[in-house]
């Protein structure tokens, strides 16, 4: 099948419904921070635009939006999916994208080239989706912040090297910055802006 | 005490149906049809269109029947069914030059070309009542004129050949669409003139006469005012040429205000501009006076009116929002009430006792 | 159109077209990521007037789903007129289950109050804001208050909230009283009576605010920090009451003051009705038990 054929496959079945799942599994998983939020919605992206980050796209990309592919992505069979499912446009910038997808950590550019927001509008800032493999299979990250009582855990794989001093940088630009999904296979987790990642020290 | 009505259901749907009842009135005068309100009452159907923002006569009649004759809520039952519209694309800019003209007069010129038609105004009419219009019968019809010829150019098109106006802009570039992302302070023009075109008509003719009386004053003249249908276009990537989706009647006012200049720059007119759905000089005349006083900040104008105060004027011109919130006040506010009612009880309390231990002591 | 049913064919599911629910929703999620931020949003007309919950109803419309049980209450009581509106509302174009009890509902619609009972975790509380801005009375203009929340100058509040202490020797905010989130944003509470603001403390719940007029979104994502503003001489207070309710006997709680005759008579019932019914269903009385509702 050539690129405009898949484009016009792997939608939601069930589009109002579908979105409706993946969106309160994605608000719950951005307000308790930690959590494990299963998605159950199928969206079949071409590869390696995974299912989970596929049902994100559809479900908060539209023609308002503009979305940043890491290079692993920027396949034609992708940006024409992502075209026709969603109308987004794909721009080349990240630092315009109000959605970044990253399916290989270690080619993303740093937190800091994404769009932080301003002082008055930190809400314009992006919304980086990371496609990993499982949430409970790397490097441990203890977390603290608004979303849970004390703290918690999660331990997706495949980061970027430096990730922790990427996003204690992050933090420090409160309240502008990136926040952040973790796409796993039928699972997300989120970090927000305000969430601490502990050192081992601290724990 | 409805406080404690149970049964708020019971007490909403018994409202609504009393409510069904009151708009028919007297059941042995005929109902009336919202045909006969599209034809018969067609300026307050415009108005309706204009401010709830949707080019519709048939519904904005249906929705002056069912708001009994009451505008702003007949605006609102528009825009909250306008809102629910999918959206398939912006149209081109019409072309108010290629008007078919049904009224078109300047205060500028005594006579230009395509001249001055005066059209169906109430302009010179005596204001006195007329009882046989009670008594029906028919209007004689009116005199017809052959199709003028000659072509009727906007006034302001005139005066921009010879430099005499600032220019207008080209109509290139992405516009503004106050319906679809937030607005945000300072708003483009074409911004303002969105906001204003379904601001109240009421609100704006209050600031434009406040400008004429001298709170922002700024020389204006009738340019032009010009009522009649023009053709609404779409680009089809598909088709080679705009496709033609129907016609709308329009008013439009091109006010040439007092000119400015500079050691640099000669002196030109400015301009302020309205444009309403339908048949309303007053609305478009009000809206160009105070277009040309938002711009008081472009031209270094000191802004010292409320006219000329974008944030003041954008945020409250909009009679939907203002009348829902004026209204919610008659929705309980009962809890915030009793926490008043319990402070303004405790200080005067702490009062009289204070007052009695003074008293006490001399 | 992508109705799931005939009867509401004419409208989408939960009344929004997904294209608005969608803005609405990255609207959401940036406010959750942003505790206490007010986010602007492309707010929409809806069939019931502005100031009359719009904002709650965008954001509850936008959120909801078929397993959702919504609770709607208005001054803190399920059966006010406007909260049976606003629940026939959603019944209709939803089609979801509806309950009066707090602890059933995973979504709960209020205007004024936050229910007695705690929340929980996965419960979502989302309040109707007429005036989202909490620096608006000191400072009309919204590109003024924009910068005040950016450079965190809120200092004009202190100063307003002394200037009470000065005149009436106390705060004289009782509601809509102005907290901290985090200690970043100052935020309005919405209309609440103060005496419900350290229910948003450190909530299980996640606690959306939707402001539709103004066009504003906020959020307190659960255990979050919410601080209401005061002085070391001058602590924060809640109201109390020198009652127990009339009808169930509870203490504790917010009150409403029934007028029972023209001559002084009056007495004080919860203003969460469903606080009330569940605690007489369980045997509780207050001292007129019997002579109301």
């Amino acid at each position: 099948m050539n690129a405009q054929m898949v484009a016009l496959e792997g939608g939601f079945p069930d589009p109002v419904f579908d979105a409706q799942a993946t969106f309160r599994a994605v608000m719950n998983a951005m307000a308790e921070l930690g959590t494990r939020q299963p998605v159950h919605a199928t969206a079949t992206p071409p590869a390696p635009l995974s299912p989970t980050a596929g049902a994100l796209a559809l479900t908060l990309c539209d023609q308002d939006t503009c979305i940043w592919l890491e290079a692993s992505l920027t396949s034609e069979a992708v940006i024409a999916w992502l075209r026709y499912q969603t109308g987004a446009t794909i721009v080349d910038n990240p630092a315009q994208a109000q959605f970044a997808f990253v399916a290989d950590a270690s080619s993303m550019p740093r937190l800091d080239a994404f769009a932080e927001g301003s002082q008055d509008y930190p809400d314009r800032s992006t919304t980086l989706v990371l496609i990993v493999d499982a949430l409970d299979s790397g490097e441990p990250l203890l977390l603290e912040g608004p979303g849970i009582e004390r703290r918690s855990s999660l331990a997706p794989t495949a980061l970027p090297g430096d990730f922790r001093s990427q996003w204690r940088d992050n933090g420090v630009r409160f309240p502008r910055g990136v926040d952040l999904v973790f796409a796993a296979r039928h699972e997300i987790a989120c970090l927000p802006r305000t969430t601490r990642i502990l050192e081992p020290a601290e724990a | 005490m409805y406080v404690a009505v149970k049964g708020g259901e019971a007490a909403i749907r018994n409202a609504h149906r009393l409510l069904a009842d009151r708009r028919r009135g007297d059941p042995a005068v005929p109902a009336l049809h919202p045909s006969q309100i599209v034809e018969q009452l067609a300026l307050g159907v415009d108005r309706v269109m204009a401010e709830g923002a949707l080019y519709d006569r048939d519904l904005a009649g249906l929705a002056l029947m069912q708001a009994r004759g009451d505008m702003i809520e007949a605006i609102f039952l528009v825009r909250a069914y306008r809102t629910t519209l999918p959206r398939f694309g912006y149209s081109l800019p019409v072309d108010t030059g290629a008007m078919q003209i049904e009224r078109r007069i300047s205060a500028t010129f005594k006579d230009l070309p395509g001249g001055q038609v005066l059209g169906p105004t109430f302009d010179y009419t005596h204001r006195l009542l007329e009882p046989e219009l009670a008594e029906g019968g028919e209007p004689p019809a009116p005199e017809r004129r052959e199709v003028a010829a000659e072509a009727s150019p906007r006034v302001t098109d005139l005066l921009g050949h010879d430099g005499l106006i600032e220019p207008d802009g080209n109509g290139d570039g992405e516009v503004t669409d106050i319906t679809r992302t937030p607005m945000e302070f300072p708003l483009p023009r074409d911004g303002r003139l969105q906001a204003l075109a379904r601001g109240d008509e009421g609100f704006l003719l209050a600031l434009a006469y406040s400008t004429q009386r001298g709170y922002a004053r700024s020389h204006p003249f009738v340019g032009e005012i010009r009522i009649g249908e023009v053709e609404i276009e779409l680009d089809v990537p598909e088709l080679p040429f705009p496709a033609p989706l129907g016609r709308v009647r329009l008013t439009e006012c091109q006010m040439v205000n007092q000119f400015k200049g500079s050691a640099k720059a000669p002196p030109q007119f400015t301009r302020g501009y309205g444009l309403v759905f339908g048949q309303s000089e007053r609305k478009a005349m009000a809206m160009a006076l105070c277009d040309r006083a938002l711009r008081a900040g472009e031209f270094g104008e000191d802004i010292v009116a409320p006219a000329q105060d974008e944030e003041f004027v954008i945020s409250h011109s909009d009679n939907v929002q203002a009348t829902g919130f004026v209204e919610h006040l008659k929705l309980p506010h009962y809890v915030d009430f009793q926490a008043e009612l319990d402070l303004v009880r405790r200080m005067r309390a702490e009062q009289q006792e204070a007052t009695d231990i003074k008293e006490a002591a001399e | 159109m992508n109705a799931p049913t005939g009867s509401i064919a004419s409208y989408n599911f939960a009344y929004l077209d997904e294209q608005t629910k969608r803005m609405i929703r990255r609207a959401i999620l940036k406010a959750i990521a942003i505790p206490g931020y007010q986010v602007p949003f492309a707010s929409r007309e809806m069939p019931m007037p502005y100031g009359w919950g719009t904002g709650g109803v965008q954001v509850t419309a936008a959120i909801i789903g078929p397993h959702d049980v919504l609770k709607v209450i208005d001054q803190g009581a399920d059966d006010t007129t406007n909260a049976v509106s606003i629940r026939a509302f959603f019944q209709k174009v939803a089609n979801v289950a509806v309950t009066t009890r707090t602890d059933e509902a995973t979504i709960i619609q209020t205007r004024h109050r936050i229910p007695e009972q705690p929340l929980k975790a996965g419960q979502t509380l989302v309040y109707q804001v007429p005036i989202p801005e909490p620096l608006r009375f000191l400072e009309p203009r919204e590109t003024e208050t924009r910068k005040m929340h950016a450079l965190e100058e809120y200092g004009l509040m202190h100063v307003k909230l002394y200037e009470d202490i000065a005149t009436h020797g106390r705060i004289a905010t009782t509601y809509a009283y102005p907290v901290k989130v985090e200690g970043r944003y100052v935020m309005d509470p919405s209309p609440t009576p103060k005496f419900d603001n350290p229910k948003m403390h450190m909530s299980p719940a996640l606690q959306l605010f939707g402001a539709g007029r103004e066009k504003r979104i906020y959020a307190l994502p659960p255990f979050t920090r919410v601080e209401s503003l005061d002085f070391d001489d001058h602590p924060f207070t809640v109201q109390t009451f020198d009652k127990p309710c009339a009808l169930c006997g509870a203490e504790g709680v917010y009150l409403d003051e029934v007028i029972l005759d023209d001559r002084g008579g009056h007495m004080f019932v919860c203003s969460d009705t469903d606080h009330c019914e569940s605690r007489q269903g369980d045997g509780h009385r207050g001292q007129q038990e019997g002579t109301f509702r």
